[in-house]
Formats: C-alpha cells, structure tokens, sequence
C-alpha cells in the first residue's frame, strides 16, 4: 500500500475495521507518521464516545462474578518486558513441512515488523501470537510452494542469505545464515525491487538473529518486484532505504 | 449502577477514573469496584451491540473487565482517556469474537445483515444515559448517509471496511474515505480533543 493510501486508513482503523494483514501495516506507518498517530489518538476517542452512547445496566451478578474472578487473576507488571514474537515462534517449534531448507531453518523461525503501537492493549500478546502463528503458517506455505524458486547468495562477513520465492503464492521468503546482530539502535529492513524502486518489505531485529538460521517471511505481496534487498535502518525501519545495502539479490525466474 | 453522563468535554468520565485505574494497577480491588461501576454499563451496552447475542455478550464483557484488572498497568494517559481505553478494549475484544464467529456462519450473517440494515435506533432501544446518546445521535444526522451508515456499520457490527463495501455496494477507497470523513466530522460535533 502507498503512503498516501496508508493515510487514508485512521478512521478504518480506529474502528477496527481492517484486516490483521492491513492493520500490521497500517501500524507499521504509525510509528513513523505522527499526523496520523495523531489523528487515530482523536478518532479512537471519538469512536469510543459511539461505545458511550449505548450504555446499559448490567446485572448484579455480572459484578459479583468479576469480583470473585479477579482474585485469583494474576495482574500484568507494570513494566512489560514485550516477548519476542521469535521466541514465541520458537517455542511453538513448528516443523515447517518438506521443504529441503526447512530443516535449517525450523530451529529459528522469526518475523519482521514488530508493530509497537499495538502492543499498548492488553490483548496484545495474545494478539500478537496469533500473528506470529499465522505468519508462521505462512511461512511455511511459501517455503513449501510447489512452485518456490530459490537463490542463494553471500552476504559480507561469510553470511549467506536465501530467498524463495513462490509466484502462485505472491509471496517471498528471506532466510540468513551468520547475520550479525545489527549495530544498536539499528535493524536489518528488507525490500522488495519493483525495478529499482525500493518497497518495504519488513523488519529484522536484533532478537531474531540468534541461533544458526532465520527465515522471514517478507511482508507485502510480491507483485511484480524481481528482486529483494537489505539494508541497516535506524529502529522503527524506513520508508526509503537509507542504509548501506547489505545485500541485492534477484528473484529467480520461473 | 452509576450513570455515566458527561456532555462534550474531553473527558466524557468521571475525572478520577485515570487515578483510579493506577491503583488497580498496583492490585487495589476497592478501586476496581469503582472502575467496575463507571465503565460496565458502557462496556456491556457496546459488547451487546456489536454480538446481539445478550447471554455471548456477557461473557465477552466479563473478558473484557477481566483484562482492565489485568493490564491497568499498560495504560498510557497520553494516548487518551481512561474510558477510551476501556472502550477501545471491549470493541476490539467484540470484533474478534463476532469475526471468529462468522467464519462459521458467514452466509447467515451476510443475509441477515442485508435484510436489516442497522439504524442507530435499534442499536440505542438500551441506553440508560440520555444526554450522551442524544449528542451523539444528533451528531450522527450531521453526517452523510454514506458516513453515517459505514460507520454505524462497522461500530455497531464490527464489519470489516470490505464487508461494509460489499454491503452498500460502492468501491473499498470510498469506504475507507468516509469511515475517515465520517469520523472526523464527528469528532468535531463530538469536540473531542486527543
Ligand atoms: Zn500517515
């Protein structure tokens, strides 16, 4: 989706109104668009007064039991030390079918775009675990493509990188070997090349880096890019590249 | 049960609900009671609205006052107020349950919705506190009938903006559009601030 369309989202938004693929992007954009942080701020406020509106009384017994229940409900702390959607994808140690990389890559499965801006709401981890269940999912149906090509090439520092590519799917797979961490501050955004022009693609940090192997599944639809890149970003990621590429690979051709 | 009546402002809750909810917080259950008593009514009243189901819609507000006991702590005053947080919460918490819910019965619901398309009367047959709905209700007539149905649409029915646009049959961008122009317009009737 183009800037000027993300823009265009915050009512939809503030409604929860947009799928979970267009909601992640959506909140990808927030962290980087104040007007528009601002302005899902005002509409949520404003859809809540909706909620307002539409008041009733609720049973005696409904507060008896919610009393009851939250003595024995074990409160969040307040600070929140957010999971790694990696290591909850680790944990899950989902077997990614077939495939011939899959077993390389199973030990450390990880995904780009951490969207901060949700992970305010309570429901969030859970949320965020569907997520990475479905990415997981979706993973593992690109890799296991029957039409994925692959390519691999070498990245700087003896790192070698792979990505799988399934037309039929319009998606993309990225798996790494022996990536540094990035610098602080810093992560690795990956890119698709719609001929020359660098899309977002998805984010890599520092906690999806560790252990041998990692597979990303790249955000967006593959359209009609022909290659990928990677670059170092500040944290948050870009709309641009703005880093030193790391790495250009072409997709390979059916 | 309190009422909760509060017109215009920016507030539109008691102004120690934000105190109140960093004591429950810190595990104070008194303060909880009083959260419980500000904001039920509004979380069950919107639960109810978007599920239609009185018995499912129960069980999904416990869920949801629930979660306000445990994740007091994550709230963040500069992101808005106590109660739209709270509202924020149990709207979210009702689409995920009437999306999951509809996977199954995806055609029923479809033809259902086609058959009666939702007028902000039948959603408010319910309401308890007369001065909020009635600000809201005229500020609803201010919009236009595409906003105010595509918005009702997906806040009173938890549809995605594809639904909605498959419903009133026009194109994704404009539903996208007057779900923004809509709210917006809103908002500035409502004068609500960040
Ligand atoms: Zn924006």
């Amino acid at each position: 989706m183009s800037t000027a369309e993300l823009h265009t989202l915050t009512g939809a938004y503030a409604l929860h109104a947009l799928s979970a693929e267009e909601r992640a992007e959506f909140e990808r954009h927030l962290e980087d668009c104040a007007p528009c942080a601002q302005e899902v701020r005002e509409l949520t406020a404003t859809a809540a007064r909706l909620g307002l509106a539409v008041n009733v009384t609720p049973s005696a017994a409904l507060k008896e039991q919610v009393m009851r229940r939250i003595t024995t409900e074990r409160q969040d702390p307040p600070k929140v030390q957010q999971p790694s959607p990696a290591s909850g994808a680790r944990r899950r140690g989902r077997a990614l079918p077939r495939f011939v990389l899959a077993a390389c890559v199973a030990a450390a499965t990880a995904f780009g775009g951490v969207a901060v801006w949700q992970q305010q709401e309570a429901s969030d981890a859970r949320e965020e675990a569907r997520r990475s269940e479905r990415q997981s999912e979706e993973l593992a149906s690109v890799l296991a493509a029957p039409d994925a090509k692959v390519t691999t090439g070498k990245l700087a520092d003896g790192a070698s990188g792979t990505v799988v590519v399934s037309r039929e799917r319009n998606k993309a797979a990225f798996l790494a070997s022996g990536m540094p961490e990035p610098p602080s501050g810093k992560v690795y955004q990956l890119w698709f090349d719609d001929d020359g022009t660098m899309r977002p693609a998805g984010l890599m940090d520092g906690s999806a880096l560790t252990g041998p192997a990692l597979a990303v599944l790249m955000e967006g639809p593959v359209d009609t890019a022909d290659g990928m890149g990677i670059t170092v970003e500040p944290a948050g990621g870009s709309e641009r590249p703005t880093g030193a590429a790391l790495a250009l690979m072409d997709f390979p051709t059916a | 049960m309190n009422e909760v009546v509060h017109i215009g402002g920016i507030a539109p809750m008691p102004p120690d609900l934000q105190e109140l909810l960093g004591r429950v917080a810190r595990g104070d259950r008194d303060a909880f009671s009083h959260v419980y008593d500000a904001v039920c009514g509004p979380v069950l009243g919107l639960v109810r609205a978007v599920l239609r189901d009185p018995a499912q819609a129960e069980e999904v507000a416990q869920e949801v006052l629930i979660e306000v006991w445990r994740g007091a702590a994550r709230f963040q005053p500069s992101r808005g107020s106590a109660m739209t947080w709270v509202l924020t919460l149990a709207h979210r918490r009702a689409v995920d349950r009437v999306r999951s819910a509809q996977a199954s019965s995806d055609r029923e619901r479809k033809a259902a919705l086609l058959d009666r398309t939702p007028a902000f009367d039948e959603v408010t047959e319910e309401v308890e506190s007369r001065l909020e709905r009635e600000q809201v209700r005229r500020c609803l007539r201010t919009l236009t009938e595409l906003q105010r149905q595509s918005v009702t649409l997906a806040y009173y029915r938890g549809l995605a903006y594809r639904e909605v646009a498959e419903l009133l049959a026009v194109p994704l961008g404009t539903v996208k559009t007057r779900l923004r122009d809509g709210l917006i317009r809103l908002r500035d009737c409502l004068g609500v601030g960040a």
